[in-house]
């Protein structure tokens, strides 16, 4: 049977950075290789970071990843990339990738896909009802001034015209994290786009291996037991032409792939189990079964696809002021008694000053306040976490100062203030929403 | 009994949203988390968090069934006050559960 072999070696913007070359060379007959750099607020991030330097709108993590990869193309590799790190700026990001190449001496093409980004219709027809707020139903004109990104969740399609077209790295925006897996399968099997079943084998492979180790053992139940968490293997699934998949990893990696593992990562951020929605199928999880074959392969049948809807998801985010976060700890009788009023004489005393900050919390954890109602305890031992939101950026600043003082005015064994004043850092507020399939003009462009 | 002595559990956050996918170990305790394991009680169970909402989802063929607590994570996004903004912690404290047989 022919199978084709995806890796990924990224699950997020932050994801170990030398994964990547160490993933291909435990397993040098990999086919392509999918970095995933965003998560819902990955783009305004980039968008910050872009009012600061107007280069900065890709995630620059992947040229550092790239030039480790440069050995192995240099000795023949003939691995495949496509990754969703151009963010905002999908074209900047593909020009100094094409830098590193060419000053490398290879001669790789590169892909870049254009066309998600959509801040500018949004800005300009925020009354559109399409554009209300997916999840409340309220109109985008109540935030449609503050808006800071706007991308469509694009599909697999221009991922497989681009390999199609022989680019050895693809690069886009906002892909949508499982079409960075069904796009090479849609290439490799010439699979039409309305072969629903076998794009859903393939949407259910890539959203095993989006978040990178957490379908390889990483926060599984079984973690505490396993083999090597210092090195647990990034995941590979092998898909056959029919769109069944087996999820492994390489050989002598720490970690494991097991039933487990795999259901606990099947149902990871899931919705209605019956319509998982992406761009390129609606996918239905209710017929899959799930067979441990030994030796850390899982082979994962039967996912059943249907014609994905008229629309694209659109990711918007929005400022939304400004927030920090402190933490100190408190050791003795009655602590979680004294972290409590710790906190709450902090915002006590900005409101005197004129900054109570509009949202407030106070975290004692040690005695259950992480999620809070389920444990009670009294301990003698707990961190005090504060953290605070408020359109004004001075009364954030106020915050951190408010900190520092309760190391000689607060409670009796009250330490830990050793990593100076918190960061006042932006907030963005999240605007799921929809755009029609027709009104997005997608474009790929060979460098 | 408590819920892990049943099942395992893994969550995790869509904007506003979390979802909890809770798995029985076995066909038997799939059977009793059908039973016992009802929206009403996973509602009640995180009303400090005070979820709008709490919808579930049955999936036999995983012996699975899967969570959605709407309105649970402060706002979504990176508006979350709280340390487990991403609702990470959610699958672990749910298995705390009493189930009473």
């Amino acid at each position: 049977m022919s199978f084709v072999k995806i890796g990924n070696a990224s699950g997020f913007w932050g994801d170990d950075i030398t994964a990547a070359a160490s993933l291909l060379k435990q397993a040098q007959d990999l086919d392509f290789l999918t970095l995933d750099y965003l998560a819902e607020v990955s783009l305004s991030i980039m968008a910050a970071q872009r009012e600061k330097d107007p280069k900065a709108g890709y995630a620059k993590d992947f040229i550092s990843c790239l030039r480790t990869l440069l050995p192995f193309w240099e000795n023949g590799s003939k691995v495949k990339i496509v990754t969703n790190a151009g963010g905002l700026d999908p074209l900047a990001c593909g020009e100094a990738c094409k830098m590193v190449i060419e000053k490398a001496g290879l001669k790789l093409k590169v892909a870049v896909i254009t066309g998600d980004n959509i801040l500018e219709k949004l800005q300009r027809n925020p009354e559109d009802p399409l554009f209300n707020n997916l999840d409340t139903g309220k109109s985008l004109l109540s935030i449609s001034q503050k808006l800071v990104s706007a991308n469509a969740y694009i599909g697999a399609r221009q991922v497989a015209d681009a390999l199609e077209a022989g680019a050895d790295i693809v690069i886009g925006g906002r892909i949508a994290d499982p079409s960075l897996t069904v796009g090479p399968c849609l290439y490799h099997f010439r699979w039409s786009d309305q072969d629903y079943d076998k794009l859903a084998g393939a949407t259910v492979a890539g959203h095993l291996i989006e978040c990178g180790t957490q379908v390889t053992g990483g926060i599984s139940t079984d973690w505490l037991n396993l083999p090597k968490v210092s090195d647990i293997g990034f995941p590979i699934a092998e898909i056959d032409s029919g769109g069944r998949v087996i999820i492994t990893k390489p050989k002598g990696t720490g970690g494991a792939v097991t039933e487990k593992s795999v259901k606990e990562q099947l149902l990871y951020e899931l919705g209605d189990p019956a319509n998982y929605l992406s761009p390129d199928a609606k996918v239905s999880f209710l017929a899959l079964s799930v067979h441990d074959l030994g030796e850390d392969r899982v082979l994962i049948e039967n996912a059943k696809g249907a014609p994905p809807t008229g629309f694209y998801k659109v990711s918007a985010t929005y400022r939304q002021g400004f927030k920090a976060e402190a933490f100190l700890a408190i050791f003795g009788k009655d602590a979680s008694k004294k972290a409590r009023r710790a906190g709450e004489a902090v915002f006590e005393k900005l409101k005197q000053l004129g900054f109570e900050p509009r949202h407030q919390m106070i975290e004692c954890l040690g005695s259950g306040d992480l999620v809070p109602g389920v444990i009670t305890q009294e301990t003698k031992e707990c961190v005090l976490r504060l953290a605070a939101q408020d359109e004004r950026y001075e009364a954030l600043d106020q915050f951190t100062k408010a900190i520092a003082p309760l190391v000689t005015s607060g409670p009796q064994g009250i330490t830990g203030y050793s990593s100076a004043r918190p960061k006042v850092r932006d907030v963005f507020g999240f605007w799921p929403c929809l755009i029609a399939r027709k009104d997005l003009n997608l474009r790929i462009d060979i460098l | 009994m408590k819920l892990y002595e049943l099942a395992y559990a893994r969550s995790g956050d869509k904007g506003d949203c979390a979802n909890i996918g809770v798995i029985a170990t076995s066909k038997a305790n799939y059977a009793i988390l059908k039973e016992k394991l009802t929206s009403d009680k996973v509602q009640a169970f995180f009303q400090k968090l005070s979820p709008k909402s709490t919808e579930r989802f049955e999936l036999p063929n995983l012996l699975a069934l899967n969570f959605v607590l709407k309105g649970v994570l402060g706002g979504g996004g990176s508006l979350s006050l709280r340390c487990d903004a991403q609702g990470k912690a959610l699958g672990q404290a749910l298995l705390e559960m009493e189930i009473e047989l």
